[in-house]
């Protein structure tokens, strides 16, 4: 009775801690353009700016406001979805980035179809066997970063050993992603390389869990086949830490998708914030530090309400 | 690591005041084969890291040739032929370990040091300030460490320092976590009561009598956040932000040699070898630590 207002409270409650993070992400990330000894204005227009056409632009800006203010105009710009210009391209930020986002969601698409079902088969295979020489590997891969992965299959696969995909994939801004499917093999594949040693052993730590445990081996005992064991009995149960695991993955992807794109010059949001860094286009890269992050804590969210929803034992808990 | 021997030549009182040490957990860790394979490969890449610089066949910046051509078509002898400018692939190789390594030892380093120091604070005093210092790390931990490290470089530049404090601080709460989760349970234990009841200071209390017990799961971490140390700060560099474009550096020398990987792929492949053996290193000495310490937990629990 009292067990749904129990799951709802726990819903708001992570909900509201979770806003609450990202206001101050949101002041810590604002607080630190702050810190900067150089002017916006004088950074925007150059060195050769006259004090009339800066202090033109400092107005425009709201340079001159109290910094109270600025922020909650930032911050409004950043909810709205109106998060200013581009200071190096000089266009509205979400023109720049909106086709950008499109190629990168199509990545993160491919590399979950590719890396979830393989991991969670990789992982109920290691829970029911030994399997040390795979476990192994995937101890080595898990410690490997994304770069090393990524050029080591362009090596294998477009310079070297094989000329079978390129190296790049130099994808054109509003073209869709999807034209290009060879150009996406290899993102994908380093994508999906680096979370799947995170989710198989996860999945297989929880399945090993619920292997060991009574009911399973009552079911044993029953004499009910193993493949019906597995799949009836012991899977659902190792369902909620699985969840868990693909959300903090598809937050891995958020913050590997800079590396990965920058690799094959892949036209994403990674690749805009790494361009943006380098050429200190502030807008650009406090707009996507924010999205990721955002991404990052709406994902963790929806992985505990997940694990909470398939987790009968916590449901009852919580009233 | 350092387990007092116990003097076995005094008489042993019945029943024993004493339970007789487990061996230390590096001691246990040590028998294992996969923590000394860590060890060596590590320490190999130091060596070559930290003193290959001293047999290096040219200057870090000398030219060898033109860019990218192999060895047997460099102007002046090499044994991987060229990296972009004409430079030797084999000498900036030998240089371009150790800003990485000191860069990634360092960041460790001040992580786990403040993280212990969180973790163990927040586990001592529980209630509020438990709750605040535990929030405030969930907020750290709420960005990604590479867009963090980004967005610090791009309002400040890519200055040592600053990755090295940026990689360390935003470690912190992972550090902090496992700390502070080991050490919870041992706040509970009748030898830190009796420690308050004799008066012991506070700094004693939480160094003295309660690190030690976090040291397992402590050092697991820490070699843990080394490993991912080294995959961001190279990662980072391989980005293009170090502070000195014209020095070598692993992660640098793989994204600018990428484009000549056709003609000499020995400008990639040296240092990705390098990368990943470190990473392997590393990952596998953290997997014999924790091994090491999931068999000594299980001692302990039969006693």
């Amino acid at each position: 009775m009292s067990t749904r207002w129990g799951v709802t409270k726990f819903i708001l409650r992570r909900l509201a801690f979770g806003v609450l993070t990202l206001l101050v992400v949101s002041i810590i990330v604002f607080g630190m353009t702050q810190l900067l000894p150089s002017d916006p204005a004088q950074a925007k227009l150059g060195r050769n700016a006259t004090p009339a056409s800066l202090q033109a632009l400092r107005d425009q800006m709201g340079l001159d406001r109290p910094k109270i203010a600025q922020y909650f105009s930032w911050l409004k710009g950043m909810v709205t979805g109106d998060p200013g210009d581009s200071l190096a391209a000089e266009v509205p930020i979400t023109s720049y980035i909106a086709d950008r986002v499109v190629n990168s969601l199509f990545l993160l698409v491919l590399a979950s179809i590719v890396s979830i079902p393989l991991s969670l088969a990789l992982g109920a295979y290691m829970a029911r066997r030994p399997a040390r020489i795979l476990s192994n590997a995937m101890l080595a891969l898990a410690s490997m970063p994304e770069f090393v992965v990524g050029i080591v299959l362009v090596i294998i696969f477009s310079t070297r050993l094989f000329h079978l995909l390129p190296a790049v994939s130099a994808i054109d801004i509003g073209k869709k992603p999807w034209t290009d499917m060879k150009g996406a093999i290899l993102p994908t594949i380093t994508l999906a390389v680096g979370a799947i040693p995170y989710i198989s052993r996860t999945a297989r730590a929880s399945l090993v869990e619920v292997l060991q445990s009574d009911y399973v081996e009552m079911a044993r005992l029953k004499g009910i086949p193993e493949r019906e064991v597995m799949r009836r009995h012991a899977f659902p149960n190792a369902l909620g830490p699985v969840f868990q695991v693909i959300a903090l993955n598809i937050a891995y992807f958020a913050a590997g998708v800079i590396v990965v794109e920058a690799i094959f010059n892949f036209p994403g949001i990674g690749g805009a914030l790494s361009t943006a860094v380098k050429a200190r286009d502030f807008p650009v890269v406090q707009f996507l530090a924010m999205a990721l992050a955002a991404v990052y804590v709406l994902t963790n969210i929806a992985a505990d309400v997940a694990t909470l929803l398939v987790t009968p034992r916590m449901r009852t808990r919580l009233s | 690591m350092s387990s007092t021997q116990i003097d076995s030549s005094q008489p042993r009182l019945s029943p024993p005041a004493t339970v007789a040490k487990p061996p230390g957990i590096m001691r246990v860790a040590f028998r294992l084969w996969r923590t000394r394979t860590g060890l060596i490969i590590v320490a190999l890449l130091l060596l070559v890291a930290f003193f290959g610089r001293y047999v290096a066949p040219y200057g870090e910046q000398e030219g060898v040739g033109l860019p990218f051509k192999p060895s047997s078509e460099t102007r002046l002898d090499t044994l991987f032929g060229s990296a972009k400018i004409g430079h030797d692939v084999w000498t900036r190789f030998l240089y371009g370990g150790r800003p990485i390594l000191i860069a990634a030892l360092a960041s460790t380093v001040i992580a786990l040091v403040i993280g212990s120091i969180i973790g163990l604070i927040a586990a001592y005093n529980r209630r509020k300030l438990d709750d605040v210092l535990m929030r405030a790390m969930d907020v750290i931990l709420a960005l990604p460490q590479i867009i963090t490290a980004l967005v610090v470089l791009s309002m400040f530049g890519a200055k040592t320092y600053l990755i090295v404090l940026t990689v360390g601080l935003s470690t912190v709460p992972r550090i902090a976590r496992v700390v502070r989760g080991a050490a919870v349970s041992i706040v509970e234990r009748d030898f830190i009561s009796a420690a308050e009841a004799l008066g012991e200071k506070r700094s004693r209390i939480l160094f003295s009598e309660i690190l030690p017990n976090v040291a397992a799961p402590l050092l697991v971490e820490a070699n843990l956040r080394l490993t991912f140390a080294i995959g961001l700060i190279s990662g980072i560099a391989f980005l293009g932000f170090v502070p000195d474009p014209g020095a070598a550096n692993w992660g640098l020398m793989i994204s600018e040699n990428k484009s000549g990987l056709t003609p000499n792929h020995w400008g990639v492949t040296l240092p990705v070898i390098a990368v990943a053996l470190l990473t392997i290193g590393t990952g596998l000495i953290g997997d014999g630590i924790s091994r090491a310490a999931a068999g000594l937990d299980r001692q302990k629990g039969e006693d």
